[in-house]
């Protein structure tokens, strides 16, 4: 099950075009990216602190609960920390299923999770100072619905 | 003994990134008075607990937990990743 933390940048488009290989009953996969959005116009970068061996373990877990919940065939999140600018691409999940429902629902699952339940913390700086990110009510929320 | 590790604005606050404690204490709770009564830093991360997580050896707990076997405290605000 691949998860890796890492502050090198990855190519979107190999991980994708590597992914959900393994064996033929794989009928969907989903992909999403995550990336550095600046709303202000004013952001210079964005650091991501995260809990090394905490977070390997943290998005381990979250990615075995979708694989059994969904019977995935195949499962990978990348995710970055260190000093990332705007435009950025921050993390990605992917996901292989027999079917779309299952490869949409399981990267929606982990995405969620991995909101708020994998050790991250971003903080922005910006021209005018710098600010962590606040934990928002509905990604606490958004967990109820799994 | 145990280490204490604080992540984002509780490392800030705080200082440093990691200590090691020398504590008898019985909870995560006991934990935080004691440290909380050590200096004013402390206090200020320790202000609001309710906007604060706490993980025992790497994994997410309660304020209310056991400390006992336990040989990595973490105290970080919500997490924020994704």
């Amino acid at each position: 099950m691949p998860v890796r933390v890492q502050a090198e940048p990855f190519d979107f488009g190999k991980e994708c075009a590597g992914f959900g290989q393994g064996g033929s009953s794989t009928g969907a996969v989903v992909a999403f990216l995550g990336r550095v959005r600046d709303d202000s116009g004013s952001l210079v970068r964005m650091e991501i602190e995260h809990y090394p061996g905490m977070t390997e373990k943290a998005i381990g877990a979250i990615a075995a609960e979708a694989s059994r919940r969904w019977c995935l065939n195949d499962v990978l999140v990348v995710h970055r920390h260190g000093k990332l600018t705007p435009g950025e691409a921050i993390m990605m999940v992917a996901t292989a299923a027999r079917h779309r429902v299952a490869a949409f629902e399981a990267a929606e699952f982990l995405m969620d999770y991995l909101k708020s339940r994998a050790p991250f913390w971003k903080k922005e700086i910006a021209a005018d100072g710098a600010a962590w990110v606040s934990a928002i009510a509905e990604d606490e929320q958004a967990l109820d619905r799994w | 003994m145990i280490d204490v590790l604080y992540f984002a604005w509780v490392r800030e606050r705080i200082g440093l990134p990691k200590e090691r404690v020398e504590t008898n204490a019985l909870t995560v709770a006991d934990l935080v008075a004691e440290l909380t009564a050590r200096e004013d830093r402390y206090a200020a991360a320790f202000a609001d607990v309710s906007a604060l997580r706490v993980a025992l050896d790497q994994e997410l707990a309660d304020f209310s937990a056991p400390l006992k076997g336990i040989r990595e405290v973490a105290f970080f605000p919500p997490m924020t990743g994704g």
